[in-house]
């Protein structure tokens, strides 16, 4: 038993450094892509006119995924800002993923199943949105 | 208004929102919600959205440090979590069916709430009853205190739970992390001690809000124009907040002066919903 939990211990010190890396590295790249794309927009389109009193949902060259990527490549700052965006979001669903693995490490099978659900929770969540 | 300028004044009122939010505790997306929707008129589904995104920066950013210190409770986070995004994903739901007198009135009853917690005496309690459920789903656990570990139970899981719960709705239906119902849940009823409340808390909010955030995204409720200034300035206040924080020990004054901040534009945010001014 005292070596199970010193065993233990070790891989959750472990756990805990790599998702502090994770986290950290995930703010970094996806801020810096922000800052890019918003240099990119205001170079262009910064004496434009901010309106946004109403509602309009956002401009139809970045609704999916497909079409953010390709006005990335063709340097469009707001595609550039949502990709940032989404390399945010990702990020905490990434700490997830790698929760589960270090619980699959560790063989606590209880909290591989409760990460998998949060997971499941999630993706339920983001097939759900374009309904509504 | 020219989108640079706008960029700028939302730039600036981001930076301040994120390191009132850090120096107290509330966290910056409650009043960058306020900042857009009162100064500078922005739809409150666009506020919702950018905050949303900034709550995500914010508390990714600070559990990184948070977790390395081992102060987090990594068993309690995720098994709350199921609690948390599930609330989140009926919250972002929701938000489709009422409507914005009634967000604007939540949102100031929360804030208020938020700004009336961040006064309350913080108070280490240490429980070492452990109970049946929470040795079953091992969170009983241990942290650091002045370079010892000190052990600690948790107490009333299901209640706990439930709370997780609401404030996963709060947070998908307002767009803020709804930190205050977390530690509220896991400090007050849990009787987990402040500090892994607060941490486990922090670490909880990010995954939450992503719960809420893919819908959100696909909505267009996320415009990149707005969030992007939105999410640089919070983030980097409340950098700057981290910062300040670990030279000045006491922040009580401080404290004081943001929740009557808070308080003022909670009042402004009700009475602007119910006028219909939002």
């Amino acid at each position: 038993m005292g070596k199970e939990h010193k065993n233990k211990r070790f891989k959750d010190t472990d756990m805990q450094i790599v998702i502090g890396w994770l986290l950290r590295i995930g703010v970094y790249v996806s801020i810096t892509v922000v800052i890019i794309g918003g240099i990119f927009f205001l170079y262009r389109h910064g004496s434009t006119v901010a309106d946004y009193r109403s509602f309009k949902g956002v401009p139809g060259f970045i609704q999916n995924l497909g079409d953010i990527m390709h006005n990335v490549v063709l340097l469009r700052g707001q595609a550039i800002i949502q990709l940032g965006i989404i390399l945010l979001l990702a990020t905490p669903i990434l700490r997830v993923i790698f929760s589960a693995i270090g619980f699959m490490l560790e063989k606590d099978y209880l909290y591989i199943f409760i990460s998998v659900l949060v997971l499941l929770i999630i993706i339920a969540s983001a097939l759900s949105g374009g309904a509504g | 208004m020219s989108v640079i300028v706008f960029t700028l004044i939302v730039l600036v009122g981001a930076y301040f929102a994120g390191l009132l939010g850090s120096l107290t505790g509330l966290g910056g997306g409650v009043v960058i919600i306020p900042l857009l929707t009162l100064l500078l008129h922005v739809d409150i589904h666009y506020a919702i959205g950018a905050a949303l995104i900034s709550v995500i920066a914010t508390s990714s950013g600070s559990a990184a440090a948070y977790v390395k210190e081992g102060i987090t409770n990594i068993r309690i986070g995720m098994f709350l979590e199921i609690a948390t995004t599930a609330g989140a994903f009926t919250g972002a739901i929701l938000a489709i069916y009422v409507s914005v007198k009634f967000i604007a009135v939540l949102f100031g009853t929360i804030l208020i709430f938020s700004a009336i917690m961040s006064l309350r005496e913080k108070k280490e309690h240490i429980t070492s009853a452990k109970s049946f459920l929470s040795r079953r789903l091992r969170l009983d656990s241990s942290y650091p205190v002045e370079g010892e570990m000190v052990e600690y139970g948790v107490a009333n899981i299901a209640g706990g739970f439930f709370m997780m719960l609401f404030a996963g709705i709060i947070s998908g239906l307002l767009g803020i992390g709804s930190g205050a119902l977390k530690v509220l849940a896991m400090d007050g009823i849990m009787r987990i001690p402040f500090k892994v409340s607060t941490t486990t808390s922090n670490f909880m909010i990010g995954v939450t809000a992503a719960a809420s955030a893919v819908v959100y995204l696909q909505r267009g409720y996320v415009h990149p124009v707005i969030a992007m200034p939105v999410v640089v300035g919070v983030l980097f206040g409340a950098v700057s907040g981290s910062k300040i924080l670990v030279h000045t020990k006491s922040s009580g004054w401080l404290r004081w002066v943001f929740a009557v901040v808070v308080t003022v534009l909670a009042v402004q945010v009700i009475y602007n919903g119910l006028t219909g001014k939002l």
